[in-house]
């Protein structure tokens, strides 16, 4: 035999038939993008997963189990995997994750994805996932020996791990101003900044439990941020949206009467909205800003000019007590200059404080809300109670009443 | 091993600078509206004048560098050399050059990435890792994402629905792929079952103890050896104490079910945000493509597709017909167990007696 013949056999790909299924239709398969990827770099690794991943299939069980592996000075960043049946599947024993912040709004460019690739296929499989749930961008499959080289080459070249465990974890923030014209603050910038600040806590598990911001920067919140995210930062506008007129009456012309009526006054959550001739008028002090008449019109009606966001907390999901959607603690506040920032980051550290001190083991934020009470974590982070904050006023009826704060006293 | 010299740069979020598209960054702020020229395609234009194509097309999620790497070619013959990912695993290329957009739609075709997923059409499906990383997984996301797409596939690359649908999976009942407009989330049908032999040795006890919801772990002895033991009444199948304890394996090939969850909305717009609600229970774990999970989803989509008015999200369109029309219409089964008897429950109640006959 042949050396090349030799090393042509070493490297066959041992038969997955289950996950063969998953080869054809329309969609992407990712069966066959790691089989590809195995078949140039004979990485013996990736077939060992492949294996272990067809055994899963015929057996309906995972085999992976944590670990602890890292790097120098960090106390997060890397998931461990090792394969609890390595005897059968002895290329598979090491299966690791890097977890590697990308830049907000998950831009790129193809130069620096290009150097990520050929450093990750040096150490690791040359699989990865884009992007985890949380917005990491990540390298599935390197051996504990090769962690430290691995992030020493991406650091120098300006990528940083994301968080795991109970840290602040890598944020997630919309396209924002880089294209959207409903951006109404600017989600990359404050990302960046924001998280830069807290990378402290993102890399050393110092927190009660995990602490995600997401950015969003219209109520259309896509990012998710009301369900998910422990801090949710919404863009939004104080003054009237705007409107030109010339759009509005184009827009009538060619969707018509009956589309305007149905899709866009009377879907209106508040009834601000009322048709006069080829006009919309609009109550502005009864618009709660839902953004739905905007993305049906985005050529006619923007945001107004005072922009800033709304802040909620205490978004969550399933464990342990049921998904939390966040709730508004600041309803408006200005982002516009470094020192709004800034001042935003104030806030967040007496939130992030107060539940490190109060917060009980692997309990988010928004359960040690509820524990505590809403009353006792306003007084605790120096905020005013604000209608806002509610839905509607309390109707259970036993309360102890603050009677600093009665209408007479105001007065 | 060499002595490590390089010292750590602990910056957080990687910089932005060379990472936006030039387009982008000259009108950072300054744009006025977009239109949708075609399915999987959107036209942006700034105050400037300057005109924006952004080109959205499906990838797995998990992907590999010889996947990238053409994407990074495209972006480089197409897009000036700047991509960027959605949060649902889409792939954006922007250029200000409409004379790229249909030839740059061919070669991501050419290469298995066909485009859609904008405006009102089903989403790729937010997901997570299953089998293939996870440790405590009961599927393998991955394997019920590519069938569920290959299943609903015109409806990613047609905008025929009344309003966008967002998907998620998830292989654990922590719901990592997050609340959707759909959800297929696992769902456990049996207590933990304790490995008594090495519980003392791979959990820390008290912090097990304390990550069950309903208080239902206890500490016990077992042939002489310090355990656990889980009062089964109580235990709500939530998973929460495997993650904590790898000795407590709430995973069974068989009694590890699947569940469908609908009318999650993220968005603001006309209603307020909604947690979803569960619609289908019990369905069997089955590799390699989930078939019966695939089913349900169908029924829900055509049901939607036929009743929902425009601009209606699933949930906003089973709140104007009601619950009751939408168990009709789908052809899913109410039951018992589709009622909350959890924290909160009486809010999800109907404390009324408006009833749609």
């Amino acid at each position: 035999m042949s050396e090349q013949q030799e090393k042509k056999q070493a490297f066959e790909l041992h038969p997955t038939p289950m996950l063969d299924h998953l080869e054809s239709g329309p969609w992407p398969s990712f069966i066959k993008g790691f089989k590809e990827t195995v078949t140039r770099t004979e990485k013996t690794m990736v077939r060992g997963v492949l294996d272990q991943l067809n055994y899963s299939y015929e057996t309906k069980m995972g085999y992976w189990k944590g670990g602890v592996v890292g790097v120098h000075g960090y106390g997060a960043g890397v998931i461990s995997r090792y394969s609890m049946i390595s005897d059968q599947f002895p290329e598979a024993t090491e299966f690791h994750t890097m977890r590697v912040q990308p830049a907000p709004g998950l831009h790129y460019s193809a130069k620096a994805l290009r150097e990520v690739c050929d450093i990750w296929e040096k150490y690791g499989s040359g699989l990865m996932s884009m992007h985890g749930q949380t917005g990491n961008l990540q390298l599935q499959g390197v051996k504990a020996e090769n962690v430290q080289a691995l992030f020493d080459e991406l650091n120098q070249r300006g990528w940083d791990l994301g968080g795991a465990g109970a840290t602040v974890r890598t944020g997630a923030s919309c396209v924002g101003p880089a294209r959207c014209e409903q951006a109404c603050y600017d989600t990359l910038g404050t990302h960046g900044k924001v998280l830069s600040y807290y990378a402290d806590l993102t890399h050393r598990p110092q927190l009660p439990y995990k602490a995600k911001f997401k950015f969003s920067g219209c109520p259309n919140d896509c990012t998710n941020s009301i369900q998910r995210a422990d801090y949710a930062v919404i863009g939004t506008w104080k003054d009237d949206m705007q409107v030109d007129t010339a759009e509005v009456e184009n827009f009538i012309d060619k969707k018509g009467i009956d589309y305007v009526v149905n899709n866009v006054i009377s879907r209106c959550p508040t009834q601000a909205i009322t048709l006069k001739g080829k006009q919309l008028e609009i109550d502005n002090r009864n618009c709660v800003r839902c953004m739905h008449c905007l993305n049906v019109m985005p050529k006619a009606l923007s945001p107004g000019k005072e922009r800033g966001i709304t802040l909620l907390v205490g978004g969550k999901g399933h464990l342990k007590v049921g998904n939390m959607l966040g709730s508004v603690m600041v309803p408006f506040m200005k982002m516009e200059t470094e020192e709004d920032i800034d001042a935003f980051i104030e806030l967040i550290d007496k939130m992030i404080d107060y539940w490190s001190e109060n917060g009980l083991d692997h309990e988010r934020i928004g359960e040690t809300i509820e524990r505590v009470g809403v009353q006792e974590f306003l007084d605790a982070v120096g905020l005013e109670a604000n209608i806002d904050m509610v839905a509607h006023p309390r109707d259970n009826p036993f309360f102890k009443a603050d009677l600093t704060h009665s209408p007479e006293e105001a007065a | 091993m060499a002595e490590r010299t390089w010292k750590t740069i602990e910056n957080g979020p990687h910089s932005l600078d060379d990472f936006l598209h030039p387009i982008s960054k000259k009108n950072y702020g300054q744009w006025r509206y977009h239109e949708r020229p075609r399915p999987g395609v959107l036209k942006h234009v700034a105050w400037s004048g300057d005109v924006l194509f952004t080109v959205r097309a499906a990838t797995h999620r998990q992907v590999t560098v010889d996947i990238v790497r053409r994407l990074c070619d495209l972006a480089d013959k197409y897009a000036d050399g700047y991509l960027r990912w959605t949060i649902r695993n889409n792939v954006e290329f922007m250029t200000p050059n409409e004379a790229n957009v249909e030839p740059l739609i061919r070669d991501l075709a050419a290469i298995g990435h066909p485009v859609g997923g904008t405006g009102p059409s089903v989403s790729a499906i937010a997901h997570t890792q299953g089998w293939l990383h996870c440790d405590i997984p009961a599927i393998d996301a991955s394997g019920v994402a590519k069938s569920i797409m290959d299943a609903l596939f015109h409806d990613f690359a047609h905008e025929e629905m009344p309003n966008r649908v967002r998907l998620s999976t998830s292989c654990c009942e922590i719901n990592c792929g997050g609340q959707a407009d759909i959800a297929v989330v696992v769902q456990h049908t049996r207590p933990p079952r304790i490995n008594h032999e090495i519980l003392a040795n791979v959990c820390e006890m008290p912090s097990t103890v304390a990550r069950c919801p309903v208080a239902a772990i206890r500490p016990t002895t077992v042939n002489g050896k310090p355990s656990l033991m889980v009062v089964e009444e109580k235990c709500i199948y939530c998973g929460a104490c495997f993650g904590a304890c790898p000795a407590m394996e709430i995973n069974h090939p068989e009694h590890s079910k699947l569940a469908v969850w609908v009318g999650g909305k993220n968005s603001n717009a006309r209603s307020k945000p909604t947690n979803m609600k569960l619609v289908a229970h019990g369905l069997p774990n089955n590799p390699p493509r989930w078939p019966e999970v695939t089913d349900v989803l169908k029924r829900i989509l055509g049901a939607y597709k036929a009743g929902g008015r425009d601009w209606e999200r699933l949930g906003e369109w089973i709140e104007r017909i009601g619950w009751r029309r939408f168990f009709e219409e789908t052809g899913l089964a109410f039951d018992k167990s589709m009622i909350d008897n959890y924290r909160h429950a009486r809010v999800s109640l109907n404390q009324s007696a408006q009833i749609r006959f």
